[in-house]
């Protein structure tokens, strides 16, 4: 992003407010692959640390959340504690999250099913058949999961794809939609309003209550979104029981 | 134990205090829209405010015990009548077996709350009774559900508790946030200078706050990071147009905010009828800190604030000092029971 008036790159890490019960520690205001793994170790050290008052912590695509009692521990208290943790170490340089899985997901890109690729493409400079092979075969990262259960943000996308989200949103796109803006896809866990372009479908479902386990993906997990035929994607769909959509999954070696 | 719904209006959902620590699965807490209407009928059933309760939008229904229940009646004041005789707001009353409670529309305000003595039951998903429909976990009551209720350990019925002022708009209070200066100075100032009016849009996910002129837009709008969302976030879509987003929002979003409203004052956000009025104030963080814990303080007052509803006249100690003739009931409205 380009405006940071009242806040240069350079004071990052920052402890900012987030609420009357919440502070917010950012590793950057731009995404980069740096940032998202400085926030993930962030988080999982402060977790480690289990601090009374602090209700639940969260990563966002930068930034770790901390949501606490402010009648408990007060927020100047709180923001000492972040700060000391933060000086412990280099956090820019800390090590992805372990059993980190690779999911190979099977993907329709345009149709009528994603109605958007030609005008993301052409957003791009590349013609259709370019941005199908570029997005198919970019390995992308869960960078958070957020905005609605279990749906992941994941990136970074090749910097030709740093497009702006719309100004006039899409009233709605279906659960499995890979909608794409400033280098990062998202994977719709359910239909959504948005302003993102929808390039691709999936039968993949993020979000899965009726199952034990109901989120499917991790922070740090990657993906792969493979492009399929219409005719493939039907039959996967039809006859998805797991809501996998046909996705493969491998651990990734620590 | 169970409670039959026989009518209902769109939207309503089995609410408790939500799902927290859910924030890394991308669920949002959810839960009640009006806690403090949460609090209050546990007050008055004198039970745990834990208990899920039934969040009526706008519209109630009609229900039918299956055996003998303490109900009560909280938030947005409705019409409600049990057996065709009316019975009072913000009160607790026996809802006998096979007797049937009707719960007309809102008056004032959105959310009315129906309340049983030992909560409603029903499945759980991570801890918590609360219908997400965002989510897609659970689903609205429908005509016919039979709704299990927990076992009431408590007996007390006809305790009220005085009306408050919070179903008509009215100022929220807002602190700013990590977006606050992506907005411009003069921008902020034409934001808490201006009368808004809630908009038509209005949901457990967010409220549409609407006004003349032009909108707020932040700098770099379009291009801003998504970044973690809590309930009560002011948030400005593409043409900078303000949303006050509610217990079922997104947890983490690219458009920005230009503050947060208080969790004090998000049962006014929630209640607040469309077209009625809304400004906001900003106030410091430690305005923010004294006003939670004077609004803490305020449920923990409740308990104490549900009394008798209809008083025996030989505890009333200094009743010659009661103007016992105005007011009086009229002959043709025999059952209302309103507090006077």
């Amino acid at each position: 992003m380009n405006n940071t008036r009242s806040q240069p790159s350079s004071c990052f890490p920052v402890v900012r407010i987030a609420g009357v019960n919440g502070m917010l520690v950012s590793f950057g205001d731009r995404l980069t692959e740096a940032s998202n793994r400085a926030a993930l170790a962030f988080r999982a050290a402060l977790e480690e640390r289990r601090i009374e008052g602090i209700g639940e912590t969260a990563t966002s695509l930068a930034s770790v959340f901390t949501r606490f009692d402010p009648l408990v521990i007060s927020h100047r208290r709180i923001e000492g504690l972040l700060r000391d943790l933060l000086a412990t170490r280099d956090w820019y340089s800390a090590p992805l999250p372990a059993g980190r899985r690779l999911w190979r997901v099977p993907t329709v890109y345009g149709t009528d099913l994603a109605p958007q690729l030609d005008e993301a493409a052409e957003a791009a400079g590349l013609d259709r058949d370019e941005a199908i092979e570029r997005l198919g075969t970019s390995r992308v990262r869960v960078l958070t999961i957020g905005f609605a259960p279990g749906q992941p943000y994941l990136g970074p996308l090749g910097p030709e794809w740093n497009l702006p989200r719309l100004q006039e949103l899409t009233p709605m796109v279906p659960r499995g939609a890979l909608v794409l803006a400033i280098s990062q896809f998202v994977l719709f866990a359910g239909p959504t309003p948005t302003g993102w372009r929808h390039v691709g479908q999936t039968a993949f479902r993020c979000f899965r209550p009726e199952s034990d386990a109901p989120i499917a993906l991790r922070p740090g997990d990657e993906m792969i979104f493979e492009p399929v035929d219409r005719a493939t994607y039907d039959r996967l769909s039809a006859s998805d029981a797991t809501g996998d959509g046909g996705a493969t999954r491998t651990e990734i070696a620590p | 134990m169970s409670l039959i719904v026989r009518r209902i209006g769109p939207g309503c959902t089995l609410q408790d205090q939500g799902r927290s620590g859910c924030l890394d699965l991308g669920l949002s807490r959810g839960g009640a829209a009006d806690l403090r209407a949460v609090a209050e009928g546990a007050a008055l059933l004198r039970q745990g405010a834990d208990l899920a309760v039934l969040e009526m939008a706008g519209m109630g229904g009609e229900f039918e015990a299956q055996c003998d229940l303490r109900i009560a009646l909280t938030g947005a004041p409705m019409d409600a009548s049990i057996d065709g005789a009316k019975v009072a707001w913000n009160a607790s009353h026996l809802l006998p077996a096979g007797a049937r409670l009707t719960v007309g529309a809102a008056r004032q305000g959105v959310y009315g709350y129906l309340h049983v003595g030992g909560g409603f039951e029903g499945s759980t998903f991570l801890g918590s009774r609360s219908v997400h429909l965002a989510a897609g976990v659970g689903r609205a009551v429908a005509v016919g559900d039979d709704l299990p209720v927990g076992s009431d350990k408590g007996t007390e019925t006809g305790l009220f508790l005085p009306a408050d002022d919070r179903f008509s708009g009215g100022t929220l209070r807002v602190l700013e946030g990590f977006q606050t200066p992506l907005f411009a100075p003069e921008v902020r100032e034409r934001f808490v200078a201006t009368e808004f009016a809630r908009g038509p849009r209005a949901n457990r996910m967010g409220v549409q706050m609407v006004c003349d002129g032009a909108g707020f837009a932040a700098e770099g709008q379009l291009n801003i990071l998504s970044e973690i969302i809590v309930p009560g976030d002011i948030q400005m879509t593409g043409d900078g147009r303000p949303f006050v987003l509610m217990p079922e929002c997104q947890t983490t979003g690219g458009y920005p905010r230009i503050g947060t409203v208080i969790p004090a004052d998000l049962p006014l956000a929630a209640q607040t009828p469309a077209g009625a009025s809304v400004r906001f104030g900003f106030v410091s963080l430690d305005e923010a800190a004294q006003a939670e814990a004077e609004a803490r303080a305020g449920l923990a007052r409740l308990t104490a604030q549900a009394r008798p509803l209809v008083r025996d006249i030989a505890q009333i100690a200094d009743l010659l000092s009661y103007q016992l003739i105005s007011g009086a009931i009229s002959a043709h409205d025999d059952h209302t029971e309103e507090p006077t």
